[in-house]
């Protein structure tokens, strides 16, 4: 009797990391084979890229020691077998990436900003931080605290908004779009969704014209139109009208992505609530739009990446974000043909922001599911 | 008699559509009267009491809820709906709030109630139900039984003086309706108005003030159960009747 109930451990085989490799890397020989296939592309791959990248690059100095000022300094312009990537170009131009052509003078302005706005993001990133009542407040008034750091007023010398670039144009654009289309979108679904034909019509006429049209056009029709619309003798700066169109462009995107999430509610939440007596606002507030937004982490996650690898758009309408400071890089005879080092600068800086922001909705997901579905307690 | 009625339904009628589902219906419910409303599936039960509370438009008729009379003026349906609890077949808990969360809420934003005086307000409400020890769980750690009389306990938080039942043990296993029906015995023992939509024969003989059977969009038959279950008149009565029963 005593040997039937002695625990059985599963096969070794099949355990451990031996296990891991014979079930997932090598569990039959076509399996095999691509594994090795796969190995093989890596070790020609890995190598190369980080020896481009690291061991033979030019950081500041080239092969022979000098400092390099421009592209014929490069290690690999001067001698084709020796050097690989060139990255004196970012070091050089480092400031521009950041601040564009932001006055030396009044630069720690942004860095406070870009600071403030790692703290604003805190409490918003991590739910149990200790006081984060208070945190959020700053997180509330920070948008205010930015604007006057950045444009000027309360005091600070103004900065007009063609000398920003860069980073902090790319980060203005994407944060300041996001932040505003979500409430701007909550509020479209919920205007589409609306029992009102007036309203339902509306928002959903507005939805319907803003995706139909590309966001290159809005940005024209932002730039260009948009003053005809203002009373005479106000002029509107030209990164607010940007700005404007960004918003807009990705309002009407984030109300299609909650009216989706808004769909997957059923009909039985909303008569609960009702006959709790709710009214409307409160039934949306406190049981719709909190199931809804969950459900919708994901596609709005996606829209937002999108939107913020979207503002390099605005290059055409001739403002200098991180990639059209890289491209007038390129443009200057110093650094002439030096693209692989910017383009690849550029995507990295993108990159770290993007994937940062889909970390952050896998973690809340994992998150938020534990407390809706079984979980522990 | 419609004096002392809390519920009042006169010549009610409405359609999904073509369907003429309610059919010039009459029911008088006076206070504390307990009413269990049965019939085949379609027959508009369901359609009834939702709207007593107005989940559902009526089009023709008149409902009056405790003085109130359901127009179209949202002031009265809130007014209404603050009188009347409701119990689903599907429980509707909210998923995203805790137990407790699920109880306070309404008190708390529609009755401006202090946070801590709800929070014991739930508590007592879920000692009713029995289930005091859920409360920080989340409805999709309970059984079915357990969600049920947690959203019974829901409705009650709000001092209901009508409680409408929509067939609150359909969707449970069987070894849990009883723990469901015994807290609603509990409630009709304790002088709650009721009507419940149930096929569950057994507990309308135990609490019922009256029966009333519906069919094809109109009441067939009213009368005490014992009447009902023993000496009904109506053929289709009989027929439901034999074939509930002989399950």
């Amino acid at each position: 009797m005593n040997e039937m109930n002695e625990v059985r451990k599963p096969p070794v085989a099949t355990t451990g990391i031996i296990g891991w490799l014979r079930i997932n890397l090598f569990f039959n020989w076509t399996n095999s084979l691509i594994t090795l296939f796969v190995i093989y592309c890596l070790y020609q791959f890995i190598p190369w890229i980080l020896d481009w990248t690291i061991f033979s690059a030019d950081f500041k100095y080239n092969y022979l020691g000098e400092q390099i000022t421009n592209q014929e300094m490069c290690s690999r312009n001067l001698d084709p077998e020796n050097g690989g990537a060139c990255w004196a170009v970012i070091y050089v131009r480092f400031y521009q990436f950041i601040y564009g052509f932001y006055p030396k003078v009044e630069v720690w302005r942004v860095n406070l900003a870009y600071f403030m706005l790692a703290f604003a993001l805190l409490p918003l990133l991590y739910t149990k931080l200790p006081y984060r009542k208070y945190f959020l407040y700053f997180t509330y008034i920070f948008p205010v605290i930015a604007y006057f750091l950045l444009n000027g007023g309360l005091g600070f010398t103004e900065v007009s908004t063609n000398k920003w670039g860069g980073l902090l144009v790319t980060l203005v654009l994407g944060c300041t779009g996001i932040a505003l289309a979500f409430p701007i979108g909550i509020m479209l679904a919920l205007g589409r969704r609306s029992k009102l034909p007036v309203i339902s019509m509306m928002c959903t006429l507005f939805i319907e014209f803003i995706r139909g049209v590309p966001l290159i056009t809005l940005l024209f029709f932002g730039m260009v139109m948009l003053p005809l619309f203002l009373p005479e003798g106000i002029d509107m700066d030209g990164l607010v009208r940007v700005l404007v169109a960004v918003t807009l462009f990705q309002s009407a995107y984030m109300a299609e992505v909650i009216r989706g999430g808004l769909q997957a509610i059923p009909p039985g939440q909303y008569e609960a609530a009702k006959s709790l007596g709710m009214s409307y606002w409160r039934m949306n507030l406190l049981i719709i739009l909190p199931q809804a937004i969950r459900i919708s982490i994901p596609p709005i996650v996606n829209t937002s990446i999108g939107l913020f690898k979207d503002t390099t758009l605005v290059i055409i309408v001739g403002i200098l974000d991180l990639l059209g400071i890289g491209r007038g890089t390129l443009a200057d005879t110093n650094w002439l043909g030096l693209s692989y080092e910017i383009y690849f600068f550029v995507s990295l800086v993108f990159f770290i922001f993007t994937f940062g922001m889909s970390r952050y909705s896998l973690y809340l997901e994992k998150k938020l599911k534990t407390g809706i579905n079984m979980g522990a307690d | 008699m419609s004096e002392e009625s809390i519920i009042s339904l006169k010549n009610v009628n409405k359609w999904f559509g073509d369907f003429h589902v309610l059919q010039d219906v009459n029911l008088e419910v006076k206070k504390k009267e307990r009413i269990v409303v049965c019939g085949p599936s379609g027959s508009g039960k369901s359609t009834m009491i939702r709207c007593i509370n107005r989940l559902e438009e009526h089009q023709e008729g008149s409902i009056v809820v405790d003085g109130i009379e359901l127009t179209g003026n949202l002031k009265n349906i809130d007014n209404v709906r603050k009188e009347v609890g409701m119990v689903f077949q599907q429980f509707n808990l909210f998923p995203h709030l805790s137990v407790k969360e699920n109880i306070t809420l309404a008190p708390i934003w529609v009755k401006k109630m202090p946070k801590a005086e709800a929070e014991e307000l739930a508590m007592r409400q879920l000692e009713i139900v029995k289930i005091p020890e859920q409360a920080n769980k989340y409805p999709g750690q309970l059984s079915g039984g357990q969600q049920q009389r947690v959203a019974i306990a829901r409705s009650l938080a709000m001092n209901p003086n009508i409680m409408l039942f929509d067939e609150p043990t359909s969707a449970l296993d069987p070894e849990m309706i009883k723990e469901v029906l015994d807290v609603m015995v509990d409630l009709a023992n304790g002088g709650m108005t009721m009507i419940v939509v149930t096929h569950e024969m057994g507990f309308a003989k135990t609490v019922a003030d009256r029966m009333v059977f519906m069919d094809e969009g109109k009441i067939v038959e009213e009368a005490s159960p014992d009447k009902f279950f023993n000496n009904p008149e109506s053929d289709r009565t009989k027929l439901f009747l034999s074939q509930i029963l002989h399950q």
